[in-house]
Parts: C-alpha cells; structure tokens; sequence
C-alpha cells in the first residue's frame, strides 16, 4: 500500500541521535549529544526555554541541519533529508493547522501528499480516534483551542509517522483541559503504539506523560530516565531542583559503617547509603545530602523520644506554614541548612507545629541522594520553583 | 357645535415607568459620527454621478445648449463606435495585470520571506517612484523606449522583438508606439498596487505554515500552491483590481508611448470631453466603461472563492 511504503523504509522506530549538535553563529543551542529514543516509549524533552530541546526537535523533524553529528531513525541516516522525505510527523507548538481548508482536508492533507486519492475512511478513522467527527465540515478558527490540538495531533497520526514530535502541544491550552489533554495524548500513544517525543517545560507534564524524560540544561542533557528514577534519584543539583523540590544540605563524609556513608553536616551525624552516593565517597570529601521534602517527618522536639532509631534526624525550628488542603507545606530552619521544606499529608495534625516550634526532622537514610558538591547548589531552581507553583495552583 | 376640549388622558403608563422612556444618550452619536463622510459621498461621489448620468441622455449643442431628452441612444451608438477601444483597454489591463502579477508576486514574495532587515528598505523602494509625478515617469519610459536606444538595440539582438512582433505586440524594430510600449508603461505605473497588498497578506501567513507542509510531505512547490498561494489570494485578488480597474481607464500611457492605433478608452473619453466637446457620448462612454469594469470585477471575485478569506 501506498501510504506505508514511505515508513516501511525504516525497520524499528527508535530514534538515535549521534554527536549532534546545533550552533546559531556564537552560540550554541545544543552541545554534542548522545541520545536513543526507544520503540514505542513515550519519551520527553524536558528543561526550561533556550535549553536546546525544541532545537533538538526540530533537528529530527528535518527542519534544522544539524551543525555536527547524525539523526537515525531505525536504521536510516536521515541527517541529510529534508523534512519532506522523513517518516516523522510534528506536532506544532501553535498547532499550525492550515486556515483555509476544513478539519477533514487538514487531516487529510500529509496522505493527499502522497497521492493518496481515497482518503475518506481514514480521514474518519481518525476524526473519531480524536473525537472531532462533528466538526469535519468546520475551519480550525471555529474550533477551541483544545480541538485545534486534536486536530494538530489526528493530522500528524494520520501519516503512521515511525516517530510523532510534540512542540510544547499543550502550552497553548488552560490548565485544566491541559490536564485533559495529557491523559487523551497518553491514551492515544497507547492506542496507536507511535514512538511519541514530546517537549515540554513543564515537569509535571513529562513526569505524567513519559516513560522517559530526558532532563536538558544549556543545551546538554542533564539526565535521563523514567520519572520516579530521576525525580527519586536525580543525578545532579539541577535535576533535583527543576524537577519538583529537594533540600540540599552541604556535609562532610567523615567515614562508612557497613553499607552507609556517614556524614557530618553542621553538628549533626547523617547516614546514605553509598549506592545512593553519585559524589566521590573518600572520606573527608564534601558533598550534597538531598532529601524530598515530603519524605521528611516533623516530631515536636516534645517528642523527641518517640522517633524511631536508625532515622537521620536533624533539628529545627517552624519559621513559616502553609495549609494546601491535601497537605500543609512547612519552612525550618535548622544549624544544618537554612530554609528547609517539609510537606506533610494532612492525616492527623499536631496544633504545636506553628511558626516558632521546635521540631525534630527526621527520614529513612534511603531516600536521601547524595550529590557532587562542586555543583551550584541553586541550578535549576527558579524555574523549578515555577514549575511547583503551577502544580501546586 | 360644543367643542369639548378633553384633557389629553394622562399616560399613566409611561409616568410608570420612567426608565423605558430614557433614550440611550449615546445612540445617535455613530450617525453624527457618519455625517461627514455621507457628506463627501453626497458631494463628491453622488451628486457627480447623477450629474454624468443626466449628460448622457442628454441632446443638442455647445452652441444652443443641452437639454434631457431620455435619449439612450447616445449608448448604443457610442458602444457601435468605440467598441474596439473598449476591447483594447481591457486587453491592455488585462495583459499589463497579468504582468504585474508574475513580476510583481516574486518581489512580494521576497520582500515578505526573505528581505529579513533590507524589509523596509526594499519596501521603501517600491513605492519611492510615487514621489515622482506620475507624467514624468511615463515620460522617462518615452526616452527608454526610443527607437534605436539601447533597450530596443537589445530586444533586437536577443530577438525578442521577433516574438513581439508574431504576437503582433510591435512592428518593425520599434517599440514605442506599439501596444507592447503601452502595456510596458501600464506594467510599470501599476506594479507597486499589485505589490503592496500581495506583501501584507504574504507577510501575515506563519512561517510556520510553511514549515507544517513540509513536515506533512508537500515538496516546497507543493507547499508553495497548496498553502501559500492559497493564503495570499486575497493580495492577488486586491492586487489585480488595484491595477485593473485604473489601468482599464487609463489614457496617459497610451498617450504618450502608444499612437493613434493604440487608443484606449480613456482617450477617447478625455478627448470627447476636452476636444469635441461631445459631453453626452462621453458622459454614456464613462457609464458604460464603469459597467464593465463592474461585471468583470463581480465575475472575477465571485469566480476567485476569497469571500472567507479576506
């Protein structure tokens, strides 16, 4: 058949970028990066604006050369193809629908390219995969923002592309029916089982969606790997931070017992086991202690008594709270580090805890993550702290 | 008989309910607001239009006077007379349109996509003949054409001139006073109102457009006229009435660059009005080009499918 010849090219689907990289004169948008896409994941670009990742995109969608390296699809070098020629279907930030042909000749136009004539039945197909079958006749000015994206995404699938880029498709949209819109791109993905690269600023969004998250930062990518991987055991100060909230607090490794290292950081002795450990672990060495605030428990320093043994526990005192409703959000401040965030689930709440209350904080030594102190303690900070702001609205 | 004056019934009604009687204050402001244009019209469009179209049926002489006779004649006779001046004008329009649509496309093209920061200056240069008078550069192209000037010494040589001549354009190894000399002058003082509006609506498609088409398979030339040339329809359709319909009515360029075979109907209207002083026949002429002009122009639009678009 006529519309698959394009695509059966190309044995397997995955995407593999080689040494690319991408420089606007001076300045480099992407560095040298190694990168694989596998078959049928749902894989995500994530990091702030002027990262380098729609720059990435758009080097596999064809339309940006690449300044080095080489974009495989399956086993196809298409470094040197034009955008026309590649298996690959974008889905567009402003969704780019044509504005003078209907729903129906937009999504039918990458198969009319390919002089496919009898169009009709997978126009439909698809109309209804994504719900707009009503709307065939309309123009995309007549259609919400979120119809639009539909439509934007039912053009692109059409094609049975080997691989579907999304530009930021969401951003465009309110938070609620982006919300929506993430579970109905996900539900599709499965559907049709198309290798999905998605870019998004949004760390919520990727954790949600992806399989795979690839964390970039100034054109490099930070780390990869599935959502609880990097958002339990993030690789570097950056990842922690953009990626949700961690307190990071500077210590000492003073030795080991058994499988842990043992740490000093203020005045206080901490544990990490050293699998956890990403910093070099000679003794006498600095590094990151990090620690998720919602893995942290508050004791009233009342109760001192009651934590359990085998617990890192550093002490503090409230200098501000905030009730969310599900959970209440605490900042102390502690000899250790200043500023530290605790969240807890709102289950059985203890009055004494108000601004001004000493407390003891305490957590699992396996949940901490043990960074390379030479990083800037702050990378990544002010857009994740955006980012926290958004999911916490 | 008792004249019984009645007290008028008070309007229990309206005392009421005092709100439904307040008039909006504003409510005649956007016909005051009006006032001045519907003025101009009156004026400068209406009055003159019934004026012509009172001339025209009218009969008599400089000399003992005109007066309205429904005399409607005077249309078929001047159609019977000047039929193939009115075929030559839109001949002439028409072909110097379509000359200005394939010059003129590529440049708004460029200007549009491609000038990057030379934008404006190339914009600028498009309309910067317009700060000369419209005569001296019909004038100038009198000099460009001249008869073994260096223009015509090339057509020759590259035997464009032969071609011309085949499609009987021009005679001999002249240019000027041929139709080729009137339709070249019509191209040139017309190209900038092709121009201009095939720019804005180019500018206004997204790139990203372009970038979609590609991206769904369309080869740029397929990208070109499937998605590009679609969006800009509503420049080419203001572009070629803006030089069309002026052009049709024009009698400069074939005034100076054409001779008497190459009279337009503009020239036959100027000189009934300024020579023979016929103001009926020209008055009828005006009538009868404006209703051309109209029909084409209705065709055209209606054919052209840009309704939605502009």
């Amino acid at each position: 058949m006529t519309d698959q010849s394009i695509n059966d090219t190309v044995p397997g689907g995955a995407v593999r970028l080689s040494g690319i990289s991408k420089t606007y004169g001076s300045y480099q948008a992407v560095q040298p990066l190694e990168l694989t896409v596998p078959q049928g994941s749902f894989f995500a670009l994530l990091g702030a604006s002027g990262c380098g990742k729609t720059t990435t995109l758009r080097m596999i969608a064809g339309l940006e050369e690449p300044t080095t390296g080489t974009v495989h699809l399956g086993d196809q070098d298409v470094t040197g193809l034009p955008p026309y020629k590649r298996p690959v279907n974008t889905v567009f930030q402003s969704y780019a629908l044509f504005p003078h042909l209907d729903i129906q000749e937009n999504v039918a136009f990458g198969l009319r390219r390919r002089g496919i004539k009898s169009v009709k039945k997978q126009v439909g197909e698809m109309l209804e995969l994504v719900q707009l079958t009503e709307h065939a006749q309309k123009k995309p000015h007549q259609l919400s923002g979120g119809q639009q994206q539909r439509v934007a995404v039912a053009r692109a699938l059409i094609n049975h592309p080997k691989v579907l880029l999304l530009d930021e498709p969401l951003g465009a949209l309110d938070l609620k029916l982006r919300r929506q819109m993430q579970l109905e791109l996900k539900r599709i993905q499965t559907e049709v089982g198309i290798t999905f690269v998605h870019v998004t600023h949004d760390q919520e969004e990727a954790m949600t969606m992806a399989d795979q998250v690839a964390v970039m930062n100034a054109g490099a990518v930070e780390q990869l790997g599935a959502p609880t991987e990097l958002y339990e055991n993030p690789g570097t100060t950056f990842v922690a931070n953009f990626l949700g909230t961690s307190n990071l607090i500077e210590a000492e490794i003073t030795g080991s017992s058994g499988d842990d290292l043992v740490l000093k950081a203020g005045d206080g002795k901490l544990a990490l086991p050293t699998t956890r450990c990403r910093a070099a672990t000679a003794t006498g060495g600095k590094l990151l202690l990090g620690i998720r605030p919602e893995k942290i428990t508050l004791t009233h320093a009342d109760d001192a008594g009651t934590v359990p043994d085998g617990r890192n526990r550093i002490t503090g005192r409230i200098t501000a709270t905030s009730f969310i409703g599900v959970s209440t959000q605490y900042v102390i401040d502690s000899p250790v580090a200043d500023g530290l965030e605790v969240y807890a689930q709102n289950i059985e709440r203890d009055t004494r805890l108000a601004p001004g209350a000493e407390v003891v904080l305490h957590w699992n030594p396996a949940h901490g993550f043990g960074l390379d102190a030479a990083q800037d303690i702050d990378a990544g900070l002010t857009d994740g702290s955006d980012g926290a702001d958004e999911g916490a609205a | 008989m008792t004249t019984v004056t009645e007290a008028p019934p008070e309007p229990p009604a309206e005392a009421g309910k005092p709100a439904a009687r307040r008039r909006p204050r504003g409510r005649f402001v956007p016909y005051w607001l009006l006032l001045p244009g519907i003025l101009w019209l009156v004026v400068f469009f209406a009055l003159p239009m019934l004026y012509q179209a009172s001339t025209s049926v009218q009969t008599g002489s400089l000399t003992e006077g005109y007066e309205v006779t429904w005399h409607f004649a005077t249309y078929w006779d001047a159609i019977g007379e000047y039929w193939p001046q009115f075929l030559r004008s839109v001949q002439y329009a028409g072909t110097a349109t379509v000359l200005c649509l394939l010059l003129g496309y590529p440049l708004a093209y460029l200007i549009a996509f491609k000038a990057g920061r030379w934008r404006s200056l190339v914009l600028i240069l498009v309309i910067a003949p317009f700060f000369t008078s419209f005569l001296i550069r019909t004038l100038a192209w009198k000099t460009i054409l001249a008869d073994g000037g260096p223009v015509v010494g090339a057509l020759n040589t590259l035997h464009v001139l032969d071609v011309t001549s085949w499609l009987g354009m021009t005679e001999g190894d002249r240019v000027l006073a041929t139709p080729l000399a009137v339709v070249c002058g019509l191209t040139y003082n017309f190209l900038p109102f092709m121009v201009l509006p095939l720019y804005t609506s180019l500018e206004r498609i997204d790139p990203r457009l372009h970038e979609a088409a590609g991206d769904l398979y369309a080869r740029p030339f397929t990208t070109f006229r499937k998605v590009t040339f679609r969006l800009s329809m509503p420049g080419v359709v203001s572009g070629t009435l803006l030089t069309f319909i002026p052009a049709s009515g024009d009698y400069i360029n074939s005034q100076l660059l054409g001779s008497t075979n190459e009279k337009m109907i503009g020239n036959v209207i100027q000189s009934q009005f300024l020579t023979v002083l016929d103001y009926p026949t020209a008055a009828a002429l005006s009538f009868i080009l404006m209703a051309a002009i109209l029909l084409i122009v209705t065709f055209y639009i209606r054919r052209s499918g840009t309704e939605d678009l502009v």
